[in-house]
């Protein structure tokens, strides 16, 4: 039995009967996957045999064991099922309230089993969970929504774009916060659940609240010492667009479907002019006293980096102002910014269209409607891409439409975008830590050398920080030897940075197992072609040319080879039982 | 990575933390890379690398009179050394002790901290990402070590209590510095006007800084005002390589391109405004540190927060003293150190180090340091009657 920190129960909801249970996992469980991401994955693993629609896979919430305690910006969960998207792995972390009042409900999470035969909405508050109808929500965006579910504690809603099928539909958390990229939101609209909503009122019982703040004090101390947390331009001044003038300068900016690099209106397109022209607010996820996420004076969520970045210069689009209605469509309708962006992208270039802004605008509307040419384009630029005939169009991997870091600016993103178990993703590794920011010291961001033995230890370390769950941003500062002084802190189990090293590594490796049995090999570990064969825009005293292909081989084997898989990307036997995970023929 | 490994081992050569021929440094991708093979050294190291989520590892026994403080603080503590510097507090919490040069006792204290001090003074110390991060957590026990080294004789002069070791150690270390005067001034007094001009001036002054020992590992940061534009020094740069890794700074906070500048950023722009100065110059001179621990204040209401707030106002020489952390938190240095800096060259921050201003050009603030460093030096001289 878990006492401190865990709550040494999970909620499981069986949507056919309408019936729920608490199962009690043995403390071993939670010892060797952590809470989270890592948790979660131990039970999408019971379900290899299945797609992703099938009612028996299920959709796991779940939060960490410093969620709902003092440890600085623990106030995350994670959200998984097998991506409808991809088809891989799909898992997102997601801020607000959600991971929190989960916690204070006494769950360390959530499992929605089967399906129901009705829309409804699921609502937990401690020990009750209510099955509700939810047919008048039905057609209402996400804001409309919210509005009517003010009183439900932390809300998590899937918008009118998942119930007409938009495979990279998102979840919405609290209004303001995304649990996007993998299309998580069609899960729950093939399980027919329109939001679930969670309040609770327990307290987490932490083993020794005085070491808990004496590492918290060792963690703000980190922080502050941050530019690029709390600095001027730092990402609680300015949120997370912070970064967009430095990927210009870097020429790292995706621009025109990644065919260059830079794009001239940007200056005019950054943090600073949405600054000015939104006078944005400070918010953020219960926990956290960074608050990166902005919002603007009535009420609008202001764009993330990716967002902003895709929304202009990837479309060549100059209007700050389509950009921020882009990302408020998307939101209220339920879809993934970056998805969608990199679709209309795909779009243009496959058509030979430039968008204008109310072109923008219009394809938007048809795809959250599935209308027309959207309801093409709804199934993301990989299928559309592919059914035109020109799958390498599509700025993807596995399926995931890439976010807004050229990956010929960045060695170490190019190879962790091709590994990543959930496709083009940047969190997996987030390399353009040391690439671009310089942390924890700065890396030669032209060169593989190296790089493969980053990736990987970064794999690790960041499906540890989803199993906590904290927030990655906060490791721009702080590493896991403070966070393993918390994690002791708070559940009274001896750790150390090195031990949740080990329980990352097995927490990625069980997603490469998941994978690689759902059919996924090194040829999904791969780029676009265009980044092998097209030069990126030179910057004023130095060039990015295209990707040296065998220079990116090479590096991807010594991943494999570190990561201990096979030449083809597969597990091994030798590897599986190293990690204590277990192995099938 | 062959070409970091040489480079770090250079550069600990070169900054005199250790003797040619001693480091073992290794870089690990799918295949180590080593310094040098040295069985007894690598053979251990080899089997550390094997249990640890990490891509280097340095092995060394630093030079004199680093090497013996270390042995000595070690056997005066227990488990681990406490310094108090700042940057030890933030970075590396404590410094612990293993019993003994062995792969399970090496692994046991690396799993929770970046370095470990082994008996006979020798340290490891790792990185995740890159040779570098393994020598800054070296050159910073070495720096931690002589500060917590030379405070304790302060501790000592003050009781008359320090044993022939000790005085012995502190000795030869004081004979061995040497704080160099004023720079000549060079030809180009300034104010600049071109932005090659500022970048060409950072970088000499910022190796000028280096080269005088007025930094440790190559920590400190330097900035220069020029129309409404401010340069400084990238977060985590090495003041002898500012060439590329300065960044512009506009003061209408139109561009966010300096989001990778110095953590004290804020720190740089609230003196230009409370000032009216230009250049700055920060750096962590190892007897302006020492001579900020030194307080003789008893029954202090403040005692035991020294490093966030200081109810007294203290001076060595006419220099303040302030209290004050990296950064911008609720402690930041950047709310103590302007209004300090009013009507001086120059402002102490406890345990962490200098800030120096310049009217004009850069050598201004770098001969304040070296002024002030050598004033500190003296002072500490004659507390301890060497
Ligand atoms: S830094 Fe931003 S995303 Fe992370 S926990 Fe804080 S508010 Fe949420
Ligand atoms: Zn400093």
């Amino acid at each position: 039995m878990v006492r401190h920190g865990w709550t040494g129960r999970i909620l499981e909801v069986y949507l056919g009967d309408r019936t729920s249970r608490v199962i009690e996992p043995p403390a071993w469980l939670y010892e060797k996957f952590i809470g989270g991401k890592g948790l979660a994955g131990h039970y999408l693993s019971q379900h290899l045999d299945m797609e992703w629609d099938d009612p028996d896979m299920p959709i796991l919430i779940f939060t960490g064991p410093l969620v709902g305690t003092r440890a600085p910006t623990s106030g995350r969960a994670t959200v998984m099922s097998r991506s409808p998207l991809t088809g891989t792995v799909g898992d997102t972390s997601v801020g607000g309230g959600l991971g929190t009042k989960i916690k204070r409900a006494r769950y360390d999470g959530i499992i929605l089993r089967g399906s129901s035969n009705k829309w409804i909405g699921v609502e937990i508050a401690d020990d009750k969970v209510a099955f509700v109808d939810a047919s008048p929500l039905l057609d209402l965006t996400n804001g409309d929504a919210m509005d009517l579910l003010a009183d439900k504690g932390s809300v998590a809603l899937i918008g009118p774009a998942a119930l007409r099928g938009v495979r990279f539909s998102s979840l919405m958390v609290d209004r303001h916060f995304a649990a996007a990229r993998n299309g998580i939101g069609l899960s729950f609209a093939k399980k027919r659940i329109k939001y679930l909503s969670c309040d609770g009122g327990a307290r987490v019982s932490v083993h020794d609240a005085g070491e808990l703040d004496r590492a918290r004090e060792d963690i703000f101390r980190l922080v502050s010492a941050s530019p690029i947390l709390l600095g001027e331009s730092g990402i609680r001044n300015m949120g997370t667009p912070a970064l967009y003038d430095l990927m210009h300068t870097r020429r790292m900016m995706p621009t025109d479907n990644f065919r260059t690099t830079f794009f001239p209106d940007a200056p005019d397109l950054n943090a600073n002019a949405v600054k000015k022209r939104y006078s944005p607010r400070k918010k953020g996820c219960t926990g956290c006293h960074i608050l990166c996420k902005k919002g603007s004076r009535d009420g609008v969520v202001l764009p993330e980096f990716e967002t902003l970045s895709h929304f202009t210069a990837l479309l060549r689009n100059s209007d700050l102002h389509t950009a921020v209605r882009a990302n408020e469509l998307c939101n209220e309708y339920g879809i993934d910014t970056i998805s969608a962006a990199v679709t209309l992208a795909c779009f243009s270039e496959i058509e030979g269209e430039h968008l204008t802004p109310d072109r923008i605008m219009e394809l938007l509307g048809q795809i959250v409607r599935r209308e027309d040419i959207g309801d093409q384009l709804a199934d993301g630029s990989a299928l559309w891409a592919a059914s035109r005939g020109k799958p390498s169009s599509s700025m993807s991997v596995k399926g995931l439409e890439l976010p807004a870091y050229d990956p010929r600016g960045a060695y170490g993103m190019a190879l962790a975008y091709a590994t990543s178990t959930r496709g083009g993703c940047h969190l997996r590794a987030y390399p353009i830590g040391h690439e671009i920011l310089r942390k924890p010291v700065a890396t030669n961001r032209f060169s593989f050398a190296g790089k493969a033995r980053i990736i990987k230890i970064a794999e690790d370390t960041n499906a540890v920080i989803d199993s906590l769950t904290a927030c990655k941003f906060v490791f721009f500062a702080s590493s896991l030897e403070e966070y393993a002084h918390a994690l002791t802190a708070v559940t009274g189990v001896e750790t150390t940075a090195t031990d949740l090293s080990k329980t990352g590594e097995r927490i990625y490796y069980h997603e490469r197992i998941m994978n690689a049995r759902w059919g996924f090999s090194s040829k999904d570990d791969d780029l676009p072609p265009r980044f092998f064969e097209e030069a990126g825009s030179s910057g004023p005293d130095f060039d990015v040319p295209p990707l040296n292909r065998d220079d990116f081989l090479g590096a991807r084997g010594r991943y494999y080879k570190i990561r201990g898989l096979d030449a083809d990307g597969a597990p091994t036997r030798d590897k599986t039982r190293e990690l204590d995970l277990e192995w099938t023929d | 990575m062959d070409r970091l490994v040489a480079k770090y081992v250079g550069k600990m050569v070169e900054q005199r933390i250790a003797d040619d021929g001693m480091p073992v440094l290794g870089c690990r991708d799918s295949d180590i890379v080593w310094s040098r093979k040295d069985p007894k050294i690598t053979e251990i190291l080899e089997d550390v690398f094997e249990h640890l989520n990490i891509n280097s590892l340095l092995h060394c026994r630093p030079s004199e009179p680093y090497g013996s403080m270390i042995e000595y603080l070690a056997a005066h503590s227990d488990g681990a050394i406490l310094p108090q510097d700042t940057e030890t507090r933030t970075f590396l919490h404590d410094l612990p002790l293993a019993a003994s040069f062995t792969v399970e006792e090496v692994v046991h204290n690396l799993k929770r901290r970046k370095i470990v001090i082994l008996p006979g003074g020798e340290i490891v110390s790792f990185g995740t990402v890159s040779p570098q991060q393994a020598f800054i957590g070296f050159s910073s026990v070495c720096f931690a070590c002589f500060v917590k080294f030379m405070s304790d004789r302060l501790q000592d002069s003050r009781t008359a209590k320090m044993d022939d070791l000790a005085r012995r150690i502190m000795n030869d270390a004081l004979k061995k510095t040497e704080i160099s005067h004023a720079h000549e001034k060079t030809s180009n007094e300034g104010p600049y006007i071109t932005q090659d001009e500022v970048h060409r001036e950072m970088a000499r002054v910022g190796k000028l800084t280096v080269m005088s020992g007025m930094v440790d590992s190559y920590f400190g940061n330097i900035s220069y005002l020029m129309d409404d534009t401010l340069y400084i020094s990238q977060t985590g740069s090495s003041l002898d390589e500012l060439e590329g890794t300065i960044d512009p700074y506009r003061l209408d906070g139109s561009s966010c391109a300096g989001i990778t500048a110095s953590s004290e950023l804020t720190a740089h722009l609230r003196i230009l405004e409370t000032t009216g100065k230009r250049a700055i110059l920060h750096g962590h001179p190892k007897f302006s540190v020492i001579m900020s621990l030194d307080c003789s204040e008893e029954d202090c209401d403040g005692a035991g927060r020294c490093h966030l707030e200081c109810p007294k106002t203290r001076t060595v020489g006419d220099v303040p003293i302030v209290a004050g952390e990296v950064g911008t938190g609720r402690y930041g240095l950047c709310n103590t150190v302007p209004e300090a800096m009013v009507n001086t060259g120059g402002v102490i921050v406890y345990g962490h180090g200098l800030f120096t201003v310049g009217s004009t050009d850069l050598d201004e603030p770098l001969n304040n340091l070296l002024d002030i460093e050598r004033m500190c030096f003296e002072e500490f001289v004659k507390l301890t009657g060497y």
